[in-house]
C-alpha cells in the first residue's frame, strides 16, 4: 500500500523561543517510504531537533511510499528538481533496491549531503530446545548445507537477504545457496521466527531489540563492527568477515548545490538535541558529509552490486 | 495485573472529562476519513502524530483508537451507497450492500452495517482484552503452508460470486490474479509486469481496482446506455431495519465477529480474507427466500457478516500490537512509532510495563465503540438521502468522488490513468456479463497465496508434501475440499436417493 501524506507542521507556534535567525526559513524532507519505518522515524527526528533548536522556521514532510524508496525516488527528481529546500531521506535499502529493480535512477542522481545514523543487523534464533543455542551452531549448519536453514528476512534483495549471502559466501560457499524465506514488512518476518516456523531470522536491531529483551527470542550475533549488546558477539568476533550495517542519510535535490544543506546538517549534528536524540532511539552516529560520504556511497554500490550479482538478483 | 483490575483501572482513567473529549474527537475524525476513499485512518494518524509532542500519551493514544475504530465505522458508508469501498476490508460489503441501496434498501443497509460494527467492536475488544495474549501464541504456530491452506479455503469462496457461466466468472479471477502480479516479487526483488514504470513498481491497488471496476465501470456503463434506463429518481425507502432484518442480521452479526477476530490476530492475517469467508458463510447459510436476494436486489446478510468480520478483524489486529510489539497493519505501524516518541518501546514487555496505559487504551476503545453507534445510527439517515439526487448527477458525482479518492491514495497520475483503464474495462465486463468481483479476489488472494506457498516451499527445502503432512494446512485443505466438492456430491446423492 502507497500512501503520501504532506505535512506542514506549524513551526512558528510551537518552536520553542528562536535562539538566532533560522538557517533555513523552511525545509521540506521527502521520505520514500510509508510513516511508521526507519526512514520516517529519521525525518521525524530531524524535524525534532532543527525546529526546536530554531535551525528552521517551518518543516513539511511528504511520503512517496513503494518498492524500498524506487517509487519515491524518480517522484522526488521530477518534482523537486532545483528546489533548495528539499531533503530526500533514503539509505542502505534503496542502494540494493536500484540495482534488483533495474531502477533507471539511483542515489548516484542525488547530490550526497550526509550519512547521519546507522544501525548493526542481528541474528536470532527461536528460545527453546532444538534450536540453535549459539552462532557458531547456526554456522556449523549453513557451512553443511545453506539450503537446509531456512532463515527469514525482509524480502529478496534487501539488507537482510544480503547479509545472509555474505555470511554464506564466508563459510566458503556460493552466496546463491542462501535460502532466505522473504516475509513483507511489519511483523510477518518477526512473527515467523517467534513462531518457530524458521530456524533463524535477520533484521535490524530495533526491530528484533524488545523481542530478545523479553526472552523471546534468542541473539546469536549482531553484525556491527563492535557489540551493541554486551551479551552478544559480532559476526566477526564469529570468525565471519562480514561487517554490514543499515545507514541513513540525506541527499539534496538534483540542480542544487548542497553546501547550505550540509552547513545545516553539521550545525544540527553540533546540537546536544541531536546527541540526546540519537541516544533515546538506539541509533549509532555516523555522521559522514562531503567527498567523504560521497566515497563511501561508490564503496557500498560496488559491494551491494557484487554480492546481489553472486545472489543471482544483479 | 488481571484483566478485570486492569479493565477497571483502564475504565477509571478513560471516563474523565478530557479522556472522553478525545475519544469524540478521534470517533468524528475516523468516521470522516473512513468515509472518504483514499485517506485511511493510518494516514490520519500520521498526520497527528506532532501532536505527540504536546499532549500526554493516554490522550493521544484514545485519540489514535477512535480514528481507528471511526474509520471501520466509516468505511462502509460509502460502500453501500456508492458502490465505492474505501479500503480492502469493505469492498465485500459493497458487494450486497450497493445492491440494497439501490434497490431503496440502504437504511437497512447501513444499519445493519453499523449495528454489526458495534457487536463486532465490543467482541473484538472483548477478545483483547481476555484472549489476546493466548490467541497470539496460538497465531505464532501458524506458519507459511498454513496460511497457503487458508487462502486456498478462501479461493473456495469465488465460487459465490461467479455468476451464471463459470467461464466468464473463471476469466475475471484470471485476470486479478493477473494484476496481483503486478509489482516487485517479494521473494527475489526482481519486478515483474512493470513495463519501466516505476508507479508499478509497488503493484496496483487492490482498492483502486475495486473502485474502477464497482464504481467507475458502472458509471461508465450507465452513461454509455442511458437512454435504455428510465429516468427515475431512486426510492430511498424505510430507514429503519425492520424487525426481519434484525431477526436476519444477527446470526451473520456474530458468526461474522467470531471468524474475524481470529484472521485480525494473525500475524500475515488481515481483514480481508474474513469478509471473503463470511460472505460465503451467509450465502451458504441463508434461507431459500434470502437466497433469491443474493446478487438481485441485496441481501442483509451479505452486509451483516462481512462488516462484523471487518471490524472484529480490525480489533484482532491491535493484539499482536499490544502483546508483541508487531505491527501487522500500517495503522498499527505508525501507533508504535507513536510509542516510540514517547520513549516507550512497544513489545512483548509492554503490558508489564505500561500497564496502565494499554488498559487505559483497551478501556478507550469500548468508549469508542459506544460513541461510535450512538454518532453513526443518527448519520443513516442523512447519508441515505444522498440517493435522492438525481441519477445523471449522483453519478457525475461518484465519478469525482472515486477520481479524488484515487488521486489521494499517492498523489500519482498513473493512478488516475489506472483507475479509468480498468474502468473501461470494467464497463465492458458489465456489457458482456463478466462478474466484476471475482477480478478483485483474484488480486487480494493470489499475491498472498503465492507468497505463502513459496515461504512454504523454501522452508521445506522444496518438499510439496509439506502441505499435507503439516497437521494445521491438511485440516484446512480437507476443508477447502469438502466446501467445494461436498454440495455437489451431496446433491448427486440426493438424486440418487429421490429416483
Amino acid at each position: 500500500m502507497r500512501r503520501r501524506g504532506l505535512l506542514l507542521a506549524t513551526g512558528g507556534l510551537l518552536a520553542a523561543p528562536a535562539l538566532a535567525q533560522p538557517m533555513l526559513p523552511q525545509l521540506s524532507i521527502f521520505v520514500p517510504a510509508n510513516p511508521g519505518g526507519g526512514w520516517d522515524g529519521l525525518a521525524r527526528g530531524i524535524e525534532q531537533v532543527v525546529r526546536g533548536e530554531g535551525l528552521v522556521g517551518r518543516v513539511g514532510l511528504e511520503h512517496v511510499a513503494g518498492a524500498a524508496g524506487t517509487v519515491g525516488l524518480p517522484r522526488f527528481v521530477t518534482q523537486r528538481r532545483a528546489r533548495a529546500d528539499s531533503l530526500f531521506v533514503g539509505g542502505t535499502a534503496l542502494v540494493g533496491a536500484a540495482i534488483t529493480n533495474r531502477s533507471p535512477l539511483t542515489l548516484a542522481d542525488l547530490p550526497p549531503v550526509a550519512r547521519l545514523t546507522e544501525e548493526a543487523g542481528v541474528v536470532v534464533a527461536p528460545m527453546g530446545q532444538g534450536h540453535f543455542p549459539d552462532i557458531a551452531a547456526l554456522l556449523e549448519a549453513l557451512r553443511a548445507d545453506p539450503g537446509a536453514v531456512p532463515v527469514s528476512g525482509a524480502g529478496g534483495g534487501t539488507p537482510d537477504h544480503v547479509t545472509l549471502g555474505l555470511i554464506v559466501q564466508a563459510l566458503g560457499r556460493n552466496a546463491i545457496e542462501a535460502r532466505l524465506a522473504a516475509f513483507p514488512g511489519g511483523g510477518a518476518a518477526q512473527a515467523a521466527v517467534v513462531g518457530g516456523q524458521v530456524r533463524a531470522a535477520i533484521g535490524g536491531w530495533g526491530e528484533y531489540e524488545q523481542l530478545i529483551r523479553a526472552g523471546r527470542l534468542r541473539a546469536l550475533a549482531t553484525t556491527g563492527a563492535e557489540r551493541i549488546d554486551p551479551a552478544v558477539p559480532t559476526l566477526r568476533e564469529a570468525g565471519i568477515a562480514v561487517v554490514v550495517t543499515n545507514w541513513r542519510g540525506v541527499f539534496g535535490a538534483p540542480g542544487v548545490r548542497p553546501d547550505a544543506m550540509i552547513a545545516l546538517m553539521q550545525a544540527m549534528h553540533e546540537r546536544p538535541a541531536w546527541g540526546a536524540l540519537l541516544r533515546e532511539r538506539g541509533w549509532a552516529d555516523a555522521f559522514l558529509t562531503g567527498p567523504a560520504f560521497a566515497a563511501f556511497l561508490e564503496t557500498d554500490r560496488v559491494q551491494t552490486r557484487a554480492v546481489l550479482e553472486e545472489l543471482g538478483l544483479a | 495485573m488481571d484483566p478485570i483490575a486492569g479493565l477497571s483501572l483502564g475504565f477509571s482513567n478513560a471516563l474523565t472529562a478530557t479522556n472522553l473529549g478525545w475519544a469524540l474527537l478521534g470517533c468524528f475524525l475516523g468516521t470522516a476519513v473512513g468515509v472518504l476513499p483514499g485517506i485511511g485512518p493510518a494516514l490520519t494518524i500520521a498526520l497527528l502524530l506532532p501532536i505527540t509532542f504536546q499532549v500526554e500519551a493516554t490522550g493521544a493514544f484514545i485519540l489514535f483508537c477512535g480514528v481507528f475504530y471511526g474509520a471501520m465505522y466509516g468505511g462502509s458508508t460509502t460502500s453501500i451507497l456508492l458502490n465505492t469501498p474505501g479500503e480492502s476490508g469493505s469492498i465485500i460489503t459493497a458487494l450486497e450492500g450497493a445492491k440494497m441501496a439501490r434497490s431503496g434498501r440502504a437504511g437497512p443497509a447501513l444499519a445493519t452495517a453499523a449495528i454489526g460494527s458495534f457487536v463486532a467492536g465490543t467482541i473484538g475488544t472483548l477478545g483483547i482484552s481476555f484472549l489476546g495474549p493466548l490467541v497470539v501464541e496460538f497465531a505464532l504456530k501458524l506458519g507459511p503452508a498454513e496460511y497457503f491452506a487458508l487462502m486456498v479455503l478462501c479461493f473456495v469462496t469465488v465460487s459465490a460470486v461467479l455468476g451464471g457461466s463459470a467461464l466468464r466468472g473463471l476469466t475475471s479471477l484470471f485476470f486479478g490474479l493477473m494484476l496481483g502480479l503486478v509489482g516487485i516479487d517479494l521473494q527475489t526483488g526482481q519486478p515483474r509486469l512493470t513495463f519501466g514504470i516505476p508507479e508499478l513498481l509497488d503493484g496496483v491497488n487492490v482498492v483502486l481496482v475495486a473502485v474502477a471496476l464497482f464504481a467507475v465501470g458502472e458509471t461508465l456503463y450507465l452513461a454509455w446506455r442511458h437512454h435504455e434506463a428510465k429516468a427515475e429518481v431512486r426510492r430511498v425507502g424505510s430507514i429503519m431495519m425492520s424487525r426481519s432484518d434484525f431477526r436476519r442480521s444477527v446470526g451473520p452479526w456474530f458468526r461474522g465477529s467470531f471468524l474475524g477476530f481470529p484472521f485480525g490476530v494473525l500475524p500475515a492475517g488481515g481483514t480481508e480474507m474474513p469478509t471473503m469467508l463470511s460472505y460465503y458463510a451467509e450465502r451458504k447459510l441463508a434461507s431459500p427466500e434470502a437466497k433469491e436476494e443474493f446478487g438481485t436486489t441485496g441481501a442483509i446478510e451479505g452486509v451483516a457478516g462481512p462488516e462484523a468480520a471487518n471490524n472484529a478483524a480490525a480489533a484482532g489486529i491491535l493484539v499482536p500490537m499490544l502483546t508483541l510489539g508487531l505491527p501487522t497493519s500500517a495503522t498499527a505501524a505508525i501507533m508504535l512509532s507513536a510509542f516510540q516518541s514517547y520513549g516507550i518501546n512497544p513489545g512483548p514487555l509492554l503490558f508489564e510495563q505500561q500497564g496502565a496505559l494499554v488498559w487505559t487504551l483497551i478501556a478507550s476503545l469500548y468508549v469508542a465503540n459506544v460513541m461510535l453507534v450512538v454518532l453513526n445510527l443518527p448519520l443513516v439517515g442523512l447519508w441515505a438521502r444522498i440517493l435522492k439526487i438525481p441519477q445523471p448527477q449522483l453519478y457525475a458525482g461518484i465519478l469525482v468522488f472515486a477520481t479524488i479518492g484515487t488521486y489521494g491514495i499517492s498523489n500519482s497520475v498513473t493512478d488516475l490513468i489506472l483507475l479509468y483503464g480498468i474502468g473501461i474495462i470494467g464497463m465492458f465486463m458489465r456489457r458482456f456479463d463478466f462478474p466484476t468481483a471475482p477480478v478483485v479476489i483474484g488480486m487480494i488472494l493470489g499475491p498472498m497465496a503465492e507468497q505463502a506457498m513459496r515461504q512454504a516451499l523454501t522452508i521445506s527445502q522444496g518438499d510439496w508434501s509439506t502441505f499435507v503432512t503439516r497437521p494445521g494446512s491438511a485440516v484446512i485443505l480437507t476443508l477447502a475440499v469438502a466446501a467445494l466438492v461436498g454440495p455437489r456430491v451431496y446433491g448427486v446423492w440426493a438424486r440418487r436417493a429421490d429416483g
